[in-house]
């Protein structure tokens, strides 16, 4: 089933949660919703499912107008952070839950609901726990129970708001790969919600990255990490050095070294203030000018635990910069905290965002 | 990207977050975050202020206009020893025709300066932000500039300009009846919904579990049996008692007996057992409820296509409503007991006499209409409680709000029921 949300506005008292609100989720997309705490993902995500009504705007289930149609008639499947499992019920009770409260016309015979739930378990691979209590589980199989309970029920859509956010890093990255593969089984249209860009970009078909209430940016991971539209999408996907530049002539000051910038990179046109944002990576650490467009720099101190070793300099007009280089590279430089050296801007790499 | 600070000027800066966190800023003589805090001077930070022990000039500020710019020299040492006098001079000299356009600062004679420097450039700030005047920050020691910057980045904490914005009486008035008056709407709402759910309920359309009812019977109708007989034996001696202290002085100690049974089953027995079934059982429904709300619980529900409010409010309101008579009734009985003990005990009454005294005034029609007000109370009871249950906010300390203000709401719903049932009764000549 697609969803679609038109115009979609919502406010708390004066505080507005979501302004106009576009969005299109084609049937069978795994979406990410990706932004900060308190961006409206929640909220956006309560709104398709009928939790909450927006003050405007439409919501539409497979083309057909539902903006008003209530939580129960509107067959989604909600995940939520916090498991929200039924305490007091065992595993099986509590994924056996959805079909035995059904109308009496509906509900299945019990044999089918305990076949069914197996399999559910099954699915989620945890069967063998069927008889234990949510307390006796740890997060990732109660976040699992959580998904087989809202799956028994066949809803249409899944809704998974943070569901890995209450995980630690390993589990996480384990269940990341497990809902993906679960997701390519069975096809369902899903929506999910994330602050952790390195989940969205590897989850998901599309995602839209939110900041205060509003869209900045819907795209393929691939678009947003290498063509993000705003400086906000640019920072929030991975690390980056912003500086302020200024264009003047269609050329792009930093300090006053001017560097040349690959046009499609660059948001800008006319003269005025800019954002310049350039990854850590993209930034070459030479000792002597040679010629291209670099700047002086001092090194502030050097990391090389990891697979890169980070950088931390200051540029003379008093802007912190990172900068990772590959160890090879770092023993050639043979650089010290205190050291003098230039840094080069990998030039067709520059982003411009103007202000 | 920060420009990268000295050690020095971060500490500073971070201490000023501090300060301005404790509100020190507007309350500088607070002796507390001084001592604890030290104070901020221009050099250095120096950690208890009595170790600063030389004497300088005092802070002062003269005026001098040009056209209609003022420009303010500061001069002196500006310590918190010396009170704020030089703010109010200078604040009512801003106001004084002719009424500057712009303010200067000339620092070159200031000595040492510590937070009281801070606020009394805050306070002539804000000053002239209400008043439109430009303010030219050129003058000011760097150090100022950026510790007021950063003082102007931090937000103000919510909380404690609450506290300080005392409303006046009248307006406290207003709104607690304005909020009264809404949470009786919130309840007649509720109320209706509840209804429609029971209109459902007997359609045989509602949908909740037989076993969630036989539960929530179990622990507002056995389980609570021992408070109330506790309660209920007491009430009935309380009653026997006043009553036997005043009958005595005429020789009409029998009349306990009518007494007792005529108010017990009348009116205290109901009261009695719903105000110990408000602390027990509404709390408990609005706890459970909050609890669920917090962890989603309800919400699950829902999505689920469960209406929540079949499937945990039908239940513990069926539940309260079905075991509400039989507790008055328990009741009744247990209280008159008691009047019985300080009848026979105390007064010397034969046994016999004084339950037939007893079972002579019991009417019908009391013990009737006392178990008709202790099935409306029970529904009050439980209606209210699951409504601050659901009402409930999103924390887990929110729960324990909802449990406190269910039993107060359904306090007040039942001394208002009754009251009204007085009324009601008296003009049925009931
Ligand atoms: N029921 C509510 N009442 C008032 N404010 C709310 C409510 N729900 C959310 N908000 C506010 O709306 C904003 C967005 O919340 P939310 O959608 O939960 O953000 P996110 O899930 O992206 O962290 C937050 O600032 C939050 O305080
Ligand atoms: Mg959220």
């Amino acid at each position: 089933m697609s969803i679609e949300l038109r115009n979609i506005r919502k406010t708390f008292g004066d505080f507005v949660a979501l302004d106009n609100i576009n969005l299109r989720v084609a049937t069978g997309e795994l979406l990410a919703l990706l932004g900060l705490s308190g961006s409206g993902k929640t909220t956006l995500l309560r709104i398709i499912a009928g939790l909450e009504t927006p003050d405007a705007g439409e919501v539409l289930f497979h083309g057909a107008d539902a903006t008003t149609r209530s939580v129960r008639d509107r067959n989604v499947g909600f995940v939520f952070q916090h498991y929200a499992l039924f305490k007091h019920m065992t595993v099986f009770d509590n994924v056996a839950f959805g079909l035995r409260v059904k109308p009496r016309v509906e509900r299945p015979v019990e044999a089918e609901i305990a076949r069914r739930v197996h399999k559910l378990l099954t699915l989620v691979q945890l069967d063998f726990l069927a008889d234990r209590y949510p307390s006796q589980l740890s997060g990732g199989q109660r976040q699992r129970v959580a998904l087989a309970r809202t799956l028994a029920v066949e809803p249409k859509v899944l809704l998974l708001d943070e569901p890995f956010g209450a995980l630690d890093a390993k589990v996480r990255q384990e269940l990341r790969r497990w809902l993906k593969r679960l997701h390519e089984e069975i096809k369902i249209t899903s929506v999910f919600v994330t602050h952790d860009q390195e989940e969205a970009l590897e989850l998901a078909n599309r995602v839209v990255v939110m900041n205060n209430g509003r869209i900045e940016q819907i795209g393929t991971p691939e678009e947003v990490y290498h063509r993000p539209a705003t400086a906000f999408v640019h920072n929030f996907l991975g690390n980056v050095n912003l500086f302020h530049g200024r264009i003047e002539n269609g050329k792009v000051y930093l300090g006053d070294t001017a560097v040349d910038v690959d046009r499609a990179h660059a948001s800008a046109s006319g003269n005025g203030k800019a954002v310049l944002a350039l990854r850590p990576h993209l930034i070459e650490i030479i000792t002597r000018p040679n010629g291209k467009p670099s700047f002086p720099a001092t090194v502030i101190s050097v990391n090389p635990a990891g697979p890169q070793v980070k950088v931390e300099l200051v540029a003379e007009w008093g802007d912190a910069v990172q900068v990772d280089v590959g160890h090879e590279r770092f023993d050639e430089l043979a650089i010290a905290p205190g050291a003098r050296v230039f840094l080069r801007p990998k030039e067709e790499k520059l982003f411009v965002y103007q202000i | 990207m920060r420009p990268l600070r000295s050690g020095l000027e971060s500490r500073l800066e971070k201490l000023c977050f501090n300060l301005r966190r404790m509100r020190v800023f507007r309350h500088p003589v607070e002796p507390f975050a001084c001592r604890r805090y030290g104070m901020l001077t221009r050099n250095a930070f120096i950690a208890p202020m009595a170790t600063s022990i030389h004497i300088a000039a005092p802070p002062g500020v003269t005026l001098t206009r040009s056209a209609d710019t003022l420009t303010l020299h500061l001069s002196g040492e500006w310590s918190m020893r010396h009170k704020g006098a030089a703010t109010a001079r200078t604040l009512s000299s801003l106001d004084a025709p002719p009424k500057p356009r712009r303010i200067e600062f000339e620092s070159s004679d200031l000595g040492e300066w510590d937070t009281s420097l801070l606020t009394f450039f805050e306070r002539v700030l804000d000053h002239c932000r209400t008043r439109g005047i430009e303010v030219d920050r050129s003058g000011l020691p760097p150090g100022v500039q950026r510790l007021l910057e950063l003082a102007e980045a931090v937000p103000e904490k919510k909380d404690a300009r609450a506290a300080a914005a005392r409303e006046s009486f009248l307006t406290r008035i207003g709104n607690a009846t304005i909020e009264a008056l809404r949470s009786f709407d919130e309840f007649l709402d509720f109320f209706g919904r509840v209804t429609i759910a029971f209109w459902r309920l007997l359609r045989g359309k509602a949908r909740f579990r037989t076993s969630d009812l036989m539960i929530e019977i179990q622990d507002c109708g056995a389980n609570a049996l021992g408070i109330v007989t506790l309660i209920s034996y007491l009430v009935g001696i309380i009653l026997a008692f006043m009553g036997a202290v005043q009958l005595q002085q005429f020789g009409a100690q029998i009349y306990v007996a009518d007494l007792v049974s005529i108010g017990v089953t009348r009116d205290m027995g109901a009261m009695m057992t719903a105000i110990i079934m408000a602390g027990r059982t509404g709390a408990a429904f609005a706890a459970a409820l909050g609890t669920m709300k917090v962890t989603q619980e309800i919400d699950a529900l829902a999505t689920m296509g469960i209406s929540p409010l079949e499937f945990l409010v039908l239940p513990r309101v069926l539940a309260l409503v079905l075991m509400m008579p039989l507790l008055c009734l328990y009741s009744d009985f247990v209280a008159i007991l008691g009047g019985t003990t300080i009848g026979v005990g105390m007064l010397g009454i034969n046994f016999t006499v004084f339950v037939h005294e007893a079972a002579y005034a019991t009417t019908m029609t009391n013990v009737l209409g006392g178990l008709f007000k202790g099935t409306v109370y029970g529904a009050l009871i439980a209606i209210a409680g699951c409504l601050r249950g659901f009402q409930c906010g999103d924390s887990s300390s929110a729960v324990g709000d909802a449990a406190t203000q269910s039993v107060v709401m359904s306090v007040v719903l039942i001394v208002c029921a009754c009251g009204l049932f007085a009324v009601i009764f008296n003009i049925l000549g009931i």
